[in-house]
């Protein structure tokens, strides 16, 4: 095993269980089936995003358009389907339709952050904030500033998909475990995932060691964009409708996540299923404030906030250890 | 009458005492050599002296008093200043920002012009081109050693402590260097002096203390003791064949290049290399020797002619010049070459990836590749996860030699072999390259070191502000012939070649 059983990987998933028992402990409906699920298809959405985040940054890389693009995916998905609503029918063509263009339109704004960032070279943290604008900017002025509403029969139709699922477990609990899968293996033990953490611990390195470092920068950006579209594809059925506060600060908390689960902010070491740990830490925070009458779930922030920085912490205390 | 000296100085770490009773005398108006293979404690030595770690026991003795000194800046005050091997510079400031850290001069405003011209000064006396004005990252790895130097003197030192300051310096930037270490030897500074290069040793040091494993093994006086006297105390057997036996016989051209541009560096260069022949690259720094080498394997923009065997052969990328065969070791193994917070087998494999199974990595073969690796190549690791970064030089130099001859490369570009590795794993560095050679291989080995180039090269190439300015074999490979074509002094020789 490459990761020891050390305090700063055993954490995360210490912090997880502690959650656990004390959701447990203060509320009795906390372990019900109904609220695993609704936390767990919660966390899906984030989930996905930031096992493609996982990879961006394990790559040195950083994007904060993730939410704006899942909100311009969700808007562009629902004008789409409204607009071919009169030709296909309500049904699944259209349904098919919807999703095929949430995926393109991800895998291509995706693309555009990624040539921007390896063709261009300019910094991600600059291109990414600037097309976080443009993003969210580009949904409100579609819904001219309102709600985007898919029609109602096909809200009813494509439904299931966020609701339904095959014994019991939803789809979007399905679609993220496959997706956290795939990630996992991708990179422990692909070519890609190795290079990702080449090129984030020294990119000269990687270049010098004929790795081909725009190639992957571009793909790490362009799978995300496709995790988005993805999630998108499940969110929008969901409620039915995109907003300009659609996907709101998601990119905040899949960053998050991505360095609760021990991943270095830095680059050069990536751990999908410390993600993975870091999504739920952070929606059972939610869960368990609201139900339990303890604290306020305003501060919800507040307490997700400190874990955080707290995470860190313990990565700093590991980087200073191993280099004595 | 000593400046500074170590009383009984024991050290440890953790529970690892890595200095066991040292006694050291530094006495004004003399070089005082410091060597060692590394790990030997001349490093923890000098963090010592120059007030960076305190010793678990025993004495630092200023003019024959105890100090303790709460830091390294606290011994600068005392006149004891270190020029450090990793350089203590900060990249975005220029060279007089740098020099002038913590001491700026002016009152609430800062004297910008007068620490330029005082910067200017420095820069004069040690002949160094660079503008006080120029940023740290811009310069060249050798002018940055160049301004730690102008730093050191820039603090009217009475103790002047320097850390292999020649490694990353050409051979004329030395003589430069030396000729200020006699100007600060005559006005009576104390110097402790440290380098692998033994004929620097020889020609500085007015007294040479020889370590080995955290302990004295030898103390002399000037001209007391050979190179090879050194070298075998250092190392504690004997060491006479640091190079091996030259090759006499070789296979046909394994490489050739015509007229071969890298602009803006090199230009129109020209030569072949035999199938079983080491041919040596020197010149200074700058002379377009790198550039020449990275052009060879795509690694940056060239035109030009290169010929494998017979056939033209065309690099535009690294897979292009693996798919010819054609392999290059960086000389910035820190840097280029390896990843140091990985582990052996990531490095290993990391230029090979595609040949440990696709899509899945095999850990098997992996492992396979290191186990061979480390016998091969006498990779001492204490474990086979840690971290390349925790390795001594020699050893990441090795594995460095090892992933790039995984690919079973018949062209080997070897850029600096030996920079800052201690005596006992150069000379087994060299082994493995007349091995390679012996092997049918070709190798070309660019290095700065001259030692080096002399005695492992069946053929020289001197290289002159990115042309080629002569090229010596055989018997013709002396010194001073070499030196005289780098430098540029004798033009009928590089008629002649």
């Amino acid at each position: 095993m490459r990761d020891r059983l050390t305090l700063s990987t055993l954490g995360p998933l210490a912090a997880l269980f502690a959650l656990i028992l004390l959701g447990a402990g203060l509320n009795e409906n906390f372990l019900s089936a109904a609220n695993v699920t609704n936390v767990l298809a919660r966390s899906a959405f984030i989930g996905m995003i930031a096992v493609g985040m996982t990879f961006v940054i394990t790559s040195g890389g950083l994007d904060l358009s993730v939410g704006s693009m899942a909100a311009f995916v969700a808007g562009m998905m629902i004008l789409a389907m409204n607009a071919l609503q009169p030709s296909l029918g309500v049904g699944l063509p259209l349904a098919l339709a919807g999703i095929g263009v949430a995926i393109l339109v991800g895998l291509l704004a995706g693309l555009a952050n990624g040539l921007l960032i390896t063709r261009a070279g300019i910094e991600p943290f600059i291109v990414t904030l600037g097309t976080m604008g443009i993003f969210r900017s580009l949904v409100t002025w579609i819904a001219d500033g309102g709600t985007l509403s898919l029609d109602f029969s096909m809200r009813e139709f494509i439904g299931p998909i966020y609701y339904g699922g095959i014994l019991g477990v939803s789809w979007p609990i399905i679609a993220f475990a496959v997706v956290v899968v795939i990630g996992e293996v991708v990179m422990r033990h692909t070519r890609f995932g190795r290079y990702c953490e080449a090129i984030g611990s020294n990119d000269k390195v990687a270049r010098y060691s004929a790795v081909k470092v725009e190639r992957i920068q571009l793909l790490t950006y362009v799978a995300l964009g496709l995790l988005v579209g993805f999630a998108t594809v499940l969110y929008v059925p969901r409620l039915g409708s995109a907003s300009g506060s659609t996907g709101l600060l998601w990119e905040l908390e899949a960053i998050a996540a991505v360095i609760i689960g021990g991943t270095a902010l830095k680059g050069g070491f990536g751990r999908v299923w410390g993600t993975v740990v870091g999504v739920l830490i952070l929606s059972l925070i939610g869960n368990i404030l609201n139900l339990a009458n303890l604290v306020s779930p305003y501060l919800n922030g507040a307490i997700q906030g400190v874990i955080i920085v707290l995470a860190v912490v313990l990565q700093r205390r590991k980087s200073s250890a191993e280099g004595r | 009458m000593t400046t500074l000296a170590l009383a009984g100085v024991y050290r440890s770490f953790g529970p690892i005492e890595v200095l066991h009773g040292i006694d050291l005398e530094l006495h004004p108006a003399e070089v005082h050599a410091l060597i060692g293979e590394n790990g030997a404690g001349k490093s923890t030595i000098m963090k010592i002296l120059g007030g960076y770690l305190a010793p678990s026991a025993g004495q630092v003795l200023l003019d024959g008093k105890p100090v303790t000194y709460a830091s390294g800046p606290e011994a600068e005050a005392q006149g004891v200043v270190v020029i450090h091997q990793e350089f203590n510079l900060a990249p975005d400031l220029t060279v007089a920002q740098n020099i002038w850290l913590g001491r700026e001069m002016g009152g609430l405003f800062l004297d910008h012009r007068a620490m330029r011209e005082a910067t200017q000064g420095l820069l004069d006396q040690l002949e160094c081109k660079v503008r006080p004005d120029a940023r740290i990252r811009d310069l060249a790895v050798s002018d940055r050693q160049m301004v730690e130097i102008a730093k050191a003197l820039s603090r009217n030192a009475r103790v002047l402590i320097m850390d292999e300051p020649s490694a990353v310096l050409t051979h004329r930037e030395v003589e430069v260097l030396f000729r200020q270490i006699d100007r600060l030897r005559s006005q009576g500074v104390a110097i402790l002096y440290t380098s692998h290069r033994l004929d620097e040793v020889s020609h500085l040091a007015d007294r040479i203390t020889v370590l080995r494993d955290g302990a004295v093994v030898r103390r002399a006086g000037r001209g007391e003791l050979t190179e090879d006297g050194m070298a075998t105390a250092m190392v504690g057997r004997d060491l006479k064949d640091i190079f091996p036996p030259r090759r006499t016989s070789f296979g046909p051209v394994a490489l050739e290049v015509r007229d071969f541009h890298v602009p803006p560096l090199v230009h129109g260069v020209s030569f072949t290399l035999r199938r079983g022949e080491v041919l040596g690259i020197s010149g200074l720094v700058g002379s377009g020797r790198t550039e020449l080498a990275e052009g060879l394997v795509g690694l940056r923009p060239h035109h030009g002619q290169i010929l494998r065997g017979s056939a033209p052969a065309q690099v535009r990328s690294l897979p292009e010049a693996a798919a010819h065969g054609i392999a290059y070791l960086t000389e910035d193994r820190k840097e280029r070459g390896l990843l140091l917070t990985k582990t052996l087998r990531e490095n290993l494999t990391l230029s090979t990836l595609a040949d440990f199974g696709a899509p899945i990595i095999s850990r098997k073969l992996e492992d396979a590749a290191l186990t061979r690796a480390i016998s091969d190549f006498d990779i001492r690791a204490p474990s086979r996860e840690m971290a390349v970064g925790n390795l001594s030089g020699g050893n990441q130099q090795k594995l460095l030699l090892a992933k790039t001859m995984l690919p079973e490369p018949e062209v080997i570009i070897i850029d600096e072999p030996t920079r800052g590795i201690d005596i006992g794993t150069k000379s087994q560095i060299y082994h493995f390259i007349d091995r390679l050679a012996r092997e049918g291989r070709s190798v070309i080995v660019i290095s700065s070191d001259m030692p080096e180039v002399l005695g492992l090269s069946d053929r020289v190439l001197v290289m002159r502000q990115g042309r080629v300015a002569g090229e010596l074999a055989g018997e013709a490979i002396r010194e001073t012939a070499v030196v005289r074509l780098v430098m540029g002094t004798s033009e009928e020789i590089s008629q002649n070649a």
